[in-house]
């Protein structure tokens, strides 16, 4: 697989597949309000992801639409980070799920907006938009939690520490990326590793929240090797196109 | 005593002189306490109808088969909570909270539209439940624009805006289906199979037997009758289900003349009643199921509400 379509892949998959995640939320939200938002920030990113899976498709140059990379690519050609994939569970853990992949989305996103390849660009200036209201309602979820009750802020402590082992995949490049560099396509997730951090301690600072000390990372899903819980997630993604190959939905 | 009694004769009668110049009667207004009752429970019941809408069409989100699907589907979602809003919203300006009215619902004292207690079983239904159940509601709230209410009606032409889209999508569904596999075809038309019914009898029992229908037509809260609307809805979809090729499931269906529009009218059979009280009466395959999984996200959410009114409070303080 070509480089690019791989770079193009892992944005995509990453948008798509934290998508689904928040879709499985709907009618679950702690309030009618808060069920809407979360609707909201799924469409924002399928609505990112849908531009880059077609223009990955025409990169890829097989006759493939942008719809058969969404759902017709087996399991390990994923490349959606850990962390999109893992399940939900209370609103704390939804949440801090998010927190942590929309202040990466944010700065990632920020740099990719100066990228040299225009399609890219254009869609991380058209995504800042969307990313910097979900990262402001995370943000202010994060510090509801820590200055809210007893409850909400050990629920948020209890995410962080159980997420923080896949936060280190987000700026662990993969040879597609490095591959991008030297010609300005990819950014530099160094650089966007520094701000991430910076953004975390701040908001950590505001919401009382500690930093784990266990600072074990996980790695896969970049290179497609995911948790036993994106299988049972293709399955139900995957379900329709798998049954009825023929259809046109 | 005679005082009061002759205020609120007066009172009345400037409601009614209300009612019959159109003018709209707004939340700080007099009005009698059987108008306010019956718009508690109709405005309540209309806006849990639309939450608890969310969860038949929220069953094949996951499963939605296209990036478009998904999008249309999501949003068609994230509109019906939107208008659970307006009309909670509404249904607050007659002094009730919004915590009560859930409450009611979870007590099971309120009410929602009992069409949401069938399953959707196949991605069909997604283009059925669009296309005939907000059809039928769209039917319905259209009259709805002109309700008497300011709130409500206001409320209405918001929502109807949108509804007609949400119709639009649902037939897109099934014309895409109709245009498609043999799999696609038999899943169309086990859709329409088994939302037709139900669909019809969302406009409620036949006037003669809607015991709140009198009131409600006088005060202008209801603006046509149930059989009146049903009779709309079928006259309008029957020849769209006839142009994608699908068919309704009444073999007595007949043309029996042309309205005033030179659109035809049908002869149809009647509705299965005993099923629909069953339904209405806690007996539908979903009823239990529907509101389980509404009490049960509530219960879940307590913690994220009291934190966030803890987090209120003591943000007012500092």
């Amino acid at each position: 697989m070509e480089a690019k379509v791989k770079y193009y892949l892992e944005i995509a998959d990453n948008a798509f597949i934290l998508s689904h995640r928040l879709s499985e939320c709907s009618s679950n939200g702690p309030f009618l309000e808060e069920d809407l938002a979360g609707t909201n920030v799924a469409l924002d990113l399928i609505g990112l992801a849908e531009p880059v899976y077609n223009e990955a498709a025409k990169l890829n140059k097989k006759g493939e639409s942008g719809d058969d990379l969404a759902y017709r690519r087996s399991e390990n050609n994923y490349f959606n980070c850990l962390l999109t994939e893992q399940p939900n569970s209370d609103f704390a853990f939804i949440m801090t799920r998010q927190f942590f992949m929309d202040v990466f989305n944010y700065y990632y996103f920020m740099d990719l907006a100066n990228s040299s390849d225009k399609f890219l660009k254009a869609v991380a200036s058209k995504s800042l938009k969307e990313v910097t209201y979900h990262l402001k309602r995370s943000s202010e979820w994060m510090i509801r939690f820590g200055g809210g009750t007893d409850v909400s802020k050990e629920k948020a402590q209890k995410a962080v520490d159980s997420l923080w082992k896949y936060t280190g995949e987000l700026f662990t490049a993969s040879e597609a990326d490095l591959a991008l560099r030297e010609s300005n396509v990819s950014v530099d997730l160094e650089a966007v590793r520094d701000k991430w951090d910076q953004k975390i301690s701040e908001i950590f600072y505001l919401a009382h929240l500690k930093k784990p000390e266990n600072d074990y990372q996980m790695l896969g899903g970049k290179s497609g090797v995911h948790s036993e819980y994106m299988g049972f997630m293709l399955a139900e993604i995957q379900f329709l196109t798998n049954k009825y190959p023929e259809a046109i939905w | 005593m005679k005082e009061t009694l002759e205020n609120t004769a007066e009172l009345l009668k400037e409601f009614e002189a209300k009612i019959d110049a159109e003018i709209k009667i707004e939340p700080r207004d007099w009005m009698p306490e059987d108008y306010r009752k019956h718009l508690i429970r109709q405005i309540s019941q209309h806006a849990h109808s639309e939450v608890i809408g969310m969860q038949p069409e929220g069953n094949w989100i996951s499963r939605a088969p296209s990036l478009r699907a998904k999008k249309i589907l999501l949003a068609k979602i994230q509109d019906e909570g939107g208008h659970g809003l307006y009309l909670y919203s509404a249904a607050e300006t007659l002094g009730v909270s919004r915590d009560q009215y859930i409450q009611w619902l979870h007590e099971g004292k309120a009410k929602y539209a009992s069409v949401f207690n069938y399953p959707a079983l196949n991605w069909a239904d997604i283009g059925a439940i669009g296309w005939l159940v907000d059809g039928a509601a769209i039917t319905n709230q259209v009259s709805l624009q002109r309700t008497s209410y300011g709130p409500y009606s206001r409320a209405m032409v918001r929502i109807c805006k949108e509804e007609s889209f949400h119709q639009r999508q649902g037939y897109e569904i099934m014309w895409k289906m109709m245009q498609g596999t043999e799999d696609q075809q038999r899943m169309a038309q086990d859709a329409i199979d088994r939302w037709w019914w139900p669909a019809l009898m969302m406009f409620g029992p036949h006037d003669s037997d809607s015991p709140r229908t009198s009131n409600a037509v006088k005060w202008k809260i209801k603006r046509e009758t149930n059989d009146r609307l049903r009779e709309k809805f079928i006259n309008k979809t029957i020849p769209q289900a006839e142009l994608i090729g699908l068919k309704v499931p009444d073999s007595a269906i007949k043309i029996i003349g042309q309205d005033a529009m030179g659109e035809n009218m049908y002869e149809h059979s009647d509705i299965n009643w005993d099923e629909f009280w069953s339904v209405v009466n806690g007996n539908g395959p979903c009823n239990e199921q529907r509101l389980n999984h509404h009490i049960r996200a509530h219960e879940e959410g307590a913690w994220v509400r009291e934190c966030a009114l803890t987090y209120y409070e003591k943000s007012k303080e500092k």
